[in-house]
């Protein structure tokens, strides 16, 4: 396997829904290539500052008015 | 995202939102309208807007959940809402992503071909020399880590809209790949695609940034 065809392959080794000849062919790539492991491993930190994003949140006029709606509508 | 863990599970909730129970509802709006927000971004033109989608859907949200039949789970019927509301939006501002089928700027290698060694050459498609992705260091330290998101912060926002979308359900809010086809209806080959170039850009951008901290940190004198 060629470095330029791992990095297209890295979505589907990481989702585990890669058929087993292709999987086997990149993981002996690995064991061989410290460029493709260190670009793998980038990706799933890439993938992991992605998770700890912060959330943007609602302006808090928004979330009282939609407090007030749901306290509104549950009590007719 | 953090605190979405915390939320218990959906029967309970969905019954205390039956019930009125103001505090759990203010536990969901809390946990989710953030990534929803982002995720509104994608079909609309401006934060105005997706904030007023959001809004919308929460009322939908407050209107509908007698009628929640539990088919998919609470997040996901409370997205499919979202999805449509913000999409209807979109259409409106004539700012649509349609998902059918992948455009030609979707295709083609995620990383730049001169990186590889030239077909003909030895080693042809290895990294070429001095072009192998070199390890990098996330600093530890808080506000580095805060800079690092505002670096991958600023690369969401300006990915193409179907990646953002893409990217923003599967690796921000966390959904896995099915949930992701069904709230787009994209095939999950189309939905692979644009997920791998949207992360293959975020990481180039994080590897442009992290190998230039060095330059910053020694060089930050006046032109």
């Amino acid at each position: 396997m060629n470095c330029d065809e791992f990095v297209e392959l890295v979505t589907t080794f990481l989702d585990g829904s890669m058929h087993e000849p292709t999987e086997l062919r990149c993981l002996v790539h690995l064991t061989e290539c410290d460029g493709c492991e260190t670009y793998l491993d980038q990706f799933r930190q890439t993938i992991a500052i992605l998770d700890a994003l912060p959330g943007q949140s609602l302006p808090t006029e928004a979330r009282d008015q939609l407090l007030g709606a749901f306290r509104a509508l549950r009590r007719d | 995202m953090a605190g979405a863990r915390e939320l218990p599970p959906d029967q309970v909730l969905v019954q205390r939102l039956r019930d009125g129970d103001e505090e759990t509802f203010a536990l969901v709006l809390n946990a989710w309208s953030g990534s929803m927000l982002r995720l509104a971004m994608s079909f609309v033109s401006t934060k105005a807007s997706a904030e007023e989608a959001v809004q919308d859907t929460w009322l939908a949200v407050i209107r509908g959940i007698s009628d929640f039949e539990g088919r998919s789970t609470l997040k996901t019927w409370v997205y499919r809402i979202l999805v449509n509301t913000a999409k209807a939006r979109g259409t409106k501002e004539s700012r649509t992503v349609p998902f059918a089928s992948l455009l030609p700027e979707e295709e083609g290698p995620t990383v730049d071909a001169s990186r590889f060694r030239a077909p003909g050459e030895e080693y042809a498609g290895h990294w070429a020399v001095g072009q192998e992705p070199r390890p990098w260091h996330i600093p530890e330290d808080h506000v580095l880590r805060g800079e690092v998101r505002e670096v991958i912060t600023e690369a969401i926002d300006e990915l193409p809209p179907r990646l953002r979308t893409v990217i923003t359900l599967r690796d921000v809010a966390g959904y896995g790949s099915e949930e992701v086809c069904s709230l787009l209806e994209i095939s999950p080959g189309n939905q692979r695609v644009l997920l791998h170039r949207a992360r293959a850009l975020l990481r180039r951008k994080l590897e442009e940034y992290l190998s230039g901290t060095h330059h910053v940190a020694g060089g930050r004198g006046r032109a």
